[in-house]
């Protein structure tokens, strides 16, 4: 207990350093946005990119954390891999939320439409599908859910490409596949402080996250304890 | 005695499950029932009036759908028998690699699903009028493609289910994300394969070979995966 002290300091410094990043973003991110130049077809119906696409990055970076964690997990057998794992598909499942609501209102401004079967919206349903899968898998799976799990995020993470290659040969190549690097330059700073910002926000929510996880085990380790101490005593 | 190669464990593994399987062809009879009546509630659901036939499109469709249906059925019932009398502990226990139980499994069942699914593609062929005989190697070259790929994933998570209470509910709705992209290739090829009035087959050709790339990264990854998934039994 005593041994894992300083550490635990080290990172409560450095999860209040993620929190005051956050927050001071919170306050800078909007008034960028606001500044940031009008796209000219689609107007202030463009701003939402800068919402929807750290949103669309941070659920692809979950699904690779959450991979990792269970690599650890499965062929090491590192408990804290497996909780990362978990916490990172939660917040998977969160942010594919935004970026499943935040998508379509997009798309009905733009093209008319609330959903095509576009290669990127598709891929990014599928890989939001996969680390719902991955909860249910979590909490309803069982004596063996946590491996089966792990072995279902390690074959998302291998669908990742392939989804992407399955669909896009199946409805042709998107047109704007560089919209990143074809930004006006009046729109660079906003996006990119607003994807360095909704990171931070990914990485202060994961230790909050992992720190409730880690406590959850550290009291059911202790509630055995105190069992196997009763018993003792009896 | 002797120690076998890795192949020869994994066909024992397999033709242990396929013997069990031809006395009882439980997981045939069922499978091949469900895949049949998932076929018909299509029919009745997509053929109006005097019409007789759909689109390749949906002939596709609806051949894929009825696999992948009745497949979550074979693949619950893979590890199911392990269960009883807890024979999965002799088969863990028994002095051979994982991966090659894995190996094992996947070519029975896959080979279980496919006798159903050769039963199921002249069934579909003469319930909507559809031209599976110009290309008929091939349409089962795709069959077998999409069942490795299709059981390559299935067989790890129906062991990694063997102990959980709602596995039958679970089973289908971790494996149908997972496998979407060979329920993509395999129906497109097969679509192509099935219309008449396409041009060329090169995009049959193509997704023919997408397929057998994606068997190839599942079953790798699944070869890989099974050892440490199944550890805990």
């Amino acid at each position: 207990m005593l041994a894992t002290m300083p550490s635990a300091r080290r990172s409560s410094a450095s999860f209040l350093a993620g929190i005051a990043a956050t927050l001071v973003g919170f306050l800078l991110v909007p008034l960028l946005v606001a500044n940031a130049p009008l796209e000219k077809t689609m107007g202030v119906v463009q701003k939402i990119f800068y919402f929807h696409v750290p949103c669309a990055w941070l659920l692809m970076l979950s699904t690779f954390v959450c991979a990792g964690g269970s690599l650890a997990y499965l062929f090491a057998g590192s408990e804290r891999g497996d909780r990362l794992a978990l916490c990172s598909a939660e917040l998977g499942v969160l942010f594919g939320l935004c970026v499943m609501v935040t998508g379509p209102l997009w798309a009905r401004a733009a093209w008319g439409v609330f959903w095509t079967w576009d290669v990127r919206l598709t891929s990014s349903l599928m890989l939001w599908l996969m680390l719902i899968a991955y909860r249910l898998a979590r909490r309803y799976g069982g004596a063996g859910g946590r491996r089966l799990a792990a072995a279902m995020a390690l074959f998302a993470a291998a669908d990742v490409p392939l989804v992407y290659l399955s669909v896009n040969f199946w409805r042709g190549l998107h047109p704007n596949t560089k919209t990143v690097s074809s930004l006006a330059p009046g729109m660079r700073l906003p996006f990119f402080t607003s994807l360095l910002i909704f990171s931070a926000l990914w990485g202060v929510l994961l230790a909050l996250r992992m720190r409730v996880e880690r406590a959850h085990s550290r009291l059911a380790e202790l509630a055995i304890a105190v069992e196997d101490a009763e018993e003792e005593s009896l | 005695m002797a120690r076998r190669s890795w192949i020869s464990q994994a066909a024992c593994i397999a033709w242990k499950d396929l013997h069990i399987e031809g006395r009882s062809r439980e997981v045939l009879y069922t499978m091949g029932f469900m895949a049949a009546l998932v076929v018909l509630v299509f029919s009745f659901a997509f053929i109006s009036g005097q019409e007789t036939t759909v689109g390749p499109d949906a002939v596709a469709g609806i051949l894929w759908v009825a696999v992948l249906f009745s497949g979550t059925v074979a693949l619950s019932r893979t590890f199911d028998r392990e269960r009883e009398s807890e024979a999965i502990r002799s088969l863990l226990l028994s002095p051979v690699p994982r991966s090659a139980i894995y190996a094992g499994k996947l070519v029975a069942t896959a080979a279980i699903m496919f006798l159903v699914e050769l039963l199921l593609a002249p069934l579909l062929a003469a319930l909507f009028s559809a031209g599976i005989m110009p290309h008929v190697l091939w349409l089962g070259l795709l069959l077998l493609l999409g069942t490795i790929g299709f059981c390559s994933v299935g067989v790890i998570f129906s062991a990694a289910l063997l102990r959980a209470r709602s596995r039958d509910a679970l089973l289908g709705a971790l494996l149908f994300p997972i496998v979407i992209p060979v329920l993509l290739a395999a129906s497109r090829a097969t679509a192509y394969l099935l219309d008449p009035t396409a041009p060329d087959l090169d995009p049959a050709l193509f997704w023919t070979r997408f397929l057998a790339a994606l068997d190839v990264v599942f079953v790798v990854v699944g070869l890989w995966s099974f050892e440490p998934v199944v550890m805990g039994e």
